[in-house]
């Protein structure tokens, strides 16, 4: 109906002062990126556990460590993005519990709080004063830390759910890309990790894991890129900002080539190849192409202006 | 008590002497606006005319930035107004991203979030808001919702075409529009063309933050 309106009436904005368009730029671009590496690892871990403990010993240490750091990158990025950073201490204090911001912040405390403990016994193994058998408690305490993993993954997407002006993010869709993000760079960072001490049969799952992810959240962004437009004239008019020839056109593309297009690929050749270097090549292109994915559908929605 | 505003936009001259009243009132900084009439240009000339529309929060129902505010900074009163405590604000600028009227900035000089609060302030000493009170043609109708005697109800009792912002998102608006057509109310109605507006090259505050 708009561009019906729009032809007959001509109008055009003379004044007004809408929002600077982007408050949410690469620093929660930052966050989810390495969030998504961080509980990806533990999932990843959970994973192994399951499928061939004896392979554990070669990336426990390595695994817990990296994810911690990259939970803390997270969490010092989400910090960096407030506008009163100093007062972070009132999500503890003043907590309000519809707000997925202040759920994930909690989660994410407890989930990084847990995974530090895990790293501290992996480290001092030998001297460790919490437990006699440090892999074994550090395998049981994984169970949970999955656990907990799920929900921190996953409240992110609440907070764009959340976001009521920006229609382009559907909570649905967002759950299912963000754990798709975890898987996709969960696998990447094990395999990277993991190299020689990994099995060629766990090397093939994760690169199935990591293959499968990419094709998944492939089919997602298509299906939004085609379909989306179709529901709401909201979501044509963001979804023009990937589709004509613009900077955000372009980056949304080498996104979806770098992280999901060629790592599939190179999967697929790993196969039937068997070679590491191919694999440790699309680990590489999936995690870097992620974050470009990421800030694409971050930034475009609020191109849109609101008044 | 539920208070609410109505705009007659048919009465509206676009003078912007509620946004100044707005602005003197609640000392909002250089570059932000709680309150601002936006112009829209509608038609070709020599048939062209234009519309104001005041903007500002709406005051929802269903509010999605009180409902994002990880601390309570944005939350309800008791006579429907949806306040901000700037103390206690974190600058996370959720609201901002949630509220689908844009009518959410971050003051540059607190770095936390503000809006419009119905000078919530003024109503506690039994006064009117201070753009009701400098409207000079009476385009803003302010009051209770819930009484039917109020201007505003009756307002909206003998008006057909009583209208709000985006109804699709569900908030359930406390701020209502007559006499607004698309182009007043929704974004994608009208075109924002490089050169076409009345000031050009508006510069702003450096927000603070990271934005790109």
């Amino acid at each position: 109906m708009i561009h019906e309106t729009l032809a007959a009436t001509n109008a055009v904005v003379t004044l007004d002062v809408p929002l600077p368009d982007v408050f949410w730029g690469w620093f929660v671009t930052m966050n989810m990126w390495a969030k998504s590496i961080g509980t990806g690892l533990v999932f990843m871990l959970f994973l192994l556990l399951r499928k061939n403990a004896s392979e554990m010993s070669g990336v426990r240490t390595s695994a817990i460590i990296v994810s911690f750091v990259m939970m803390n990158v997270f969490l010092l990025f989400t910090l960096a993005d407030l506008h009163q950073p100093f007062r972070m201490w009132h999500i503890f204090f003043y907590p309000h519990w519809t707000s997925a911001i202040t759920v994930g912040a909690w989660m994410a405390t407890v989930f990084v709080g847990l995974e530090f403990l895990m790293a501290a016994m992996m480290i001092r193994k030998d001297k460790c004063l919490l437990t006699s058998d440090a892999n074994a408690t550090f395998d049981k305490l994984l169970f949970w830390v999955t656990l907990l993993a799920i929900p921190v993954t996953l409240y992110t997407a609440g907070i764009m759910a959340e976001a009521t002006a920006r229609e382009l993010w559907q909570m649905p869709t967002e759950s299912v890309q963000m754990i798709l993000a975890a898987t996709l760079s969960g696998s990447a960072a094990i395999i990277l990790l993991g190299g020689s001490k990994l099995s060629d049969e766990t090397k093939n799952f994760f690169a199935s894991i990591l293959g499968l992810s990419a094709l998944l959240a492939f089919i997602i962004y298509m299906s939004e890129y085609i379909f989306g437009s179709m529901k709401a004239e909201e979501v044509t008019a963001i979804l023009a900002y990937v589709k004509g020839d613009g900077e955000y056109a372009t980056m949304f593309w080498i996104g979806q080539w770098v992280a999901y297009i060629l790592p599939m690929i190179l999967v697929a050749l790993y196969r039937v190849s068997k070679s590491n270097s191919i694999l440790t090549l699309a680990a590489i292109l999936a995690i870097a192409g992620l974050w470009v994915v990421k800030h694409v559908w971050l930034v475009i929605p609020q191109l849109l202006p609101l008044s | 008590m539920q208070l609410g505003f109505l705009v007659d936009l048919h009465l509206c001259m676009g003078c912007k002497g509620c946004e100044i009243a707005c602005k003197v009132e609640n000392e909002v900084p250089l570059s932000t606006w709680r309150l601002r009439v936006k112009y829209v240009d509608v038609g070709t000339f020599p048939e062209t005319k234009r519309t104001f529309t005041p903007l500002r929060c709406n005051h929802c129902e269903n509010a999605p930035c009180e409902r994002i505010c990880p601390v309570s900074a944005l939350h309800y009163i008791e006579n429907g107004i949806v306040n901000i405590d700037k103390e206690r604000c974190i600058g996370c600028a959720g609201c901002v991203m949630a509220c689908p009227y844009g009518a959410i900035y971050i003051d540059p000089e607190t770095q936390t979030a503000d809006k419009c609060t119905y000078c919530a302030h003024r109503i506690a000493s039994s006064m009117m808001p201070a753009c009701v009170v400098a409207c000079p043609v009476g385009a803003n109708i302010f009051g209770d919702l819930e009484d039917p005697k109020s201007n505003i109800s009756m307002y909206i009792q003998d008006h057909r075409d009583v209208q709000v912002r985006k109804p699709e998102k569900g908030t359930n608006p406390h701020h209502f529009y007559v006499g607004a057509s698309q182009v007043n109310l929704n974004p994608l109605a009208s075109r924002r063309e490089e050169g076409y507006n009345l000031f050009n090259k508006i510069t702003t505050l450096p927000l603070g933050g990271h934005h790109e």
